[in-house]
């Protein structure tokens, strides 16, 4: 276990110049997931914004990549996943050769299309790491609402009109408790603001056989109306309030990784993102944030 | 050289399941379907009980399945699959995915027709959908032929002017469930023919990274790759004559692209697929003993096409008639559209007529075959080229009617 910012490792598995946006927070999660995973891995991805890290001829990854659909990363890294096992265990590949299989998808593939697929591998216990970039919307179509959507938020189908003026009425699904409804052995949320506590994550599930899974908090500055400067912030504000607790589950025991001292009110958070706007003016929506404060209040309860 | 070969009673899946075993597969995800659950099952029971070394995983879908196939055949293993209908449309948007990452595994496909209405019958609505997606076809009409068809479906898949996916398709119940005496190849001369799997192109590993399926930005860069793709599926079809005749050599059979039953002096010729076309053979047979110079064109690789080997059958007859066990909803035939692109340009063709018959597994009759013979000579006779029709017979109708009756429209 490291304690700070100055143990991490100064070795980068993916390197500057790709195209996703500035200050795109999920970027810098799988930043800091890769450093602590190494360079011997395979990416599994699905489509979202990350599918566009490597455009034909370019890759900014150290180590190999497979892009599959939205709907079955997880199941491509079962097949590669058991391609491996079989050629070492007929003799046809040195252990040398081995990887760690990485599903990195959005929520929109881990909340919703992607569920199937999902379960599926974690029931068979296949020897993996998924990393979900969390930006809680289907952000390479622009930003529409999916199952990671929290209540309130503005996204491109869920616009504030005068018959709704909340944006989406719908709650965000818990994932973590989705994931562990299927006994994995590891799972964990993680911020990018949080880089220390994900390097710690990463290295309590090492040499776990079996699905350790992440979700990592995802400040999306076009998305979220924000600035790109301003993304390690609001990660750090959805922590801080305690909208995004830091936990884990080993072999299904839930724990806190951080628990704030002091709580700040969600409408930190909430007031400076261009997502949350029209629930502060040109009337505030007194009912709704109350609403977003009392579900946080009764989950630390 | 022969060998020692033993004959059993095979069903159709049984057959493909024995192709499989004999091939040196090592992995195989999986997901149950009617009527290929049968090929899975005994896959699965002979890996259990040791007597198959490769991996089996049932997956949660066959979106996931195809994936899986074609993850584990880039990671360098030696894949098989199987499926029908629902299932083939299921993992439909995998099957484009896959065959662009240019992995060389087999998949079977055991015809059934699509939903709705839901019916466990054959056609082929399900394999043709596919005709598009990059996948070799081989179409079987025996037990026999789909046995060694899994194992042609290999070498062809692996040849590396080739790395393309490969589909080896059979009828739901009419080949499937059907036993007929089917010669199991020794395992040791099969190893001659296929050798076990040893890839040399890319496949991922700790000292090699590799960015496989990765997007692009560009139609240039899209065509150049969609087109290598269909450069290779053509290559198959060299490949395929030289594969054949090692076949042949080795193991006493053969089979060509297309198959032609009493077509040499034939003057009309009726072009069916899969195992529909034994019923097409009989009615030939029967023609024959009435004098009718009538014979039958089998198409049996359907992708690549072998445009070639097609225009080569049907020079100098008079008429030739199409019969589709599938339909293009506002369209018709959709092989009858293809082989009419093959002939457009020849100076001297064939006038081609076309019959849709045998949806959803329905009977075709002697009295169904013969019409379309009188309607192929009167064609040629008048000249009238008569519009496409489906086979169904006044019994048939009657039936319906009877049907419609009971559910209260009629
Ligand atoms: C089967 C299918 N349906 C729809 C799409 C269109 N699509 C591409 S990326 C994407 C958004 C994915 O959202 P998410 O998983 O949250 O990742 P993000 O884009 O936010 O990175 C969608 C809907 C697709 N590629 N495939
Ligand atoms: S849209 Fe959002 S998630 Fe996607 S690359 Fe940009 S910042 Fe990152």
């Amino acid at each position: 276990m490291i304690k700070s910012i100055k143990d991490l490792t100064f070795e980068e598995q993916m390197l500057p110049g790709t195209p996703a946006c500035a200050g795109c927070g999920g970027l810098l999660a799988l930043r800091h997931c890769l450093k602590a995973l190494g360079e011997k891995t395979v990416i599994v991805n699905a489509a979202g914004c990350f599918t566009l890290l490597c455009v034909y001829p370019f890759t900014p990854f150290k180590s190999s990549w497979l892009y599959t659909a939205m709907a079955c990363a997880p199941a491509g890294a079962q097949g590669v996943r058991d391609a491996l096992n079989i050629l070492i265990k007929k003799g046809r590949l040195d252990e040398k050769e081995d990887l760690k299989v990485v599903v990195l998808t959005g929520d929109g593939a881990a909340y919703d299309m992607g569920l199937s697929s999902t379960s599926g591998a974690i029931y068979r216990n296949l020897d993996f790491y998924y990393i979900c970039y969390d930006n809680e919307a289907y952000g390479n179509t622009g930003f529409q609402s999916s199952g990671a959507t929290p209540f309130g938020s503005k996204t491109g189908t869920t616009l504030p009109a005068e018959l709704n003026p909340l944006g989406s009425e719908l709650s965000k699904k818990d994932l973590f408790e989705i994931w562990r409804s299927h006994k994995p052995p590891y799972l964990a949320t993680i911020s990018p603001s949080h880089p220390v506590d994900i390097a710690n994550k990463f290295k309590k599930c090492e040499g776990i056989k079996g699905p350790k899974l992440f979700i990592a908090h995802s400040p999306c500055p076009p998305g979220w109306a924000t600035e790109p400067r301003l993304s390690a912030k609001f990660a750090k504000l959805a922590v801080e309030t305690g909208i995004w607790p830091l936990k884990e589950a080993l072999y299904g025991e839930v724990k806190h990784t951080l628990i704030p001292k002091k709580f700040k009110p969600v409408e930190e958070y909430l007031s400076e993102q261009g997502r949350f706007a029209h629930l502060f003016k040109p009337i505030r929506q007194e009912e709704a944030i109350k609403n977003i404060q009392e579900r946080v209040n009764r989950y630390w309860k | 050289m022969l060998g020692k070969m033993t004959k059993q009673m095979l069903t159709g899946n049984a057959s493909i399941a024995w192709g499989v075993r004999l091939s040196d597969v090592d992995y195989i995800p999986a997901y149950p379907v009617t009527p290929q659950t049968e090929i899975i099952e005994s896959l699965s029971k002979w890996i259990r009980e040791g007597q198959m070394d490769a991996g089996f995983v049932t997956m949660d879908s066959e979106h996931s399945m195809i994936t899986a196939a074609g993850a584990a055949s880039a990671t360098g293993v030696r894949v098989f699959t199987a499926t029908s209908s629902q299932g083939l449309m299921y993992g439909f948007e995998m099957l484009y995915t896959v065959s662009g990452w240019r992995v060389p595994f087999v998949m079977a496909n055991v015809s059934r027709g699509l939903s709705s209405p839901i019916t466990l019958e054959p056609d082929h609505n399900d394999i043709l959908a596919a005709r598009d997606t990059g996948f070799l076809q081989i179409h079987c009409e025996t037990c026999q032929e789909a046995l060694d068809s899994i194992l042609i479906a290999y070498r062809l898949a692996e040849d590396k002017s080739v790395l393309l996916p490969a589909i080896v398709n059979m009828d739901g119940f009419y080949l499937s469930f059907t036993r007929e005496p089917v010669e199991i190849p020794n395992k040791e001369i099969v190893r001659e023919f296929l050798p076990p799997y040893k890839p040399t192109h890319a496949f991922f590993r700790a000292s090699q990274p590799m960015a496989q399926g990765v997007a692009v930005l560009g139609g240039h860069i899209y065509s150049y790759f969609k087109y290598q793709m269909h450069m290779a599926n053509n290559n198959a079809l060299s490949i395929y004559k030289e594969v054949s005749e090692e076949f042949k050599e080795t193991f006493g059979r053969g089979y060509g692209t297309v198959e032609g039953y009493m077509l040499d002096d034939a003057e009309y010729v009726l072009i069916m697929s899969n195992s529909f076309s034994a019923m097409g053979k009989a009615a030939v047979k029967r023609a024959r003993e009435k004098g009718l110079r009538i014979g039958l064109l089998r198409l049996r690789l359907l992708r690549p096409f072998p445009e070639e080997d097609i225009r080569e059958a049907l020079k100098g007859r008079k008429a030739s008639a199409v019969i589709d066990q599938n339909i293009s909803v506002g369209k018709g035939g959709i092989l009858y559209s293809e082989i009419a692109g093959v002939l457009y340009n020849e100076k001297q063709r064939p006038l081609l007529l076309s019959f849709i018959g045998g949806l959803g597994g329905k009977n075709i009759s002697d009295a169904e075959f013969d019409f379309i013979f009188d309607a192929m000579m009167n064609a040629y006779s008048t000249g009238n080229v008569p519009q496409p029709a489906l086979l169904y017979t006044e019994a048939e109708l009657e039936e319906m009617e009877r049907l419609k009756r009971v559910a209260g429209k009629g």
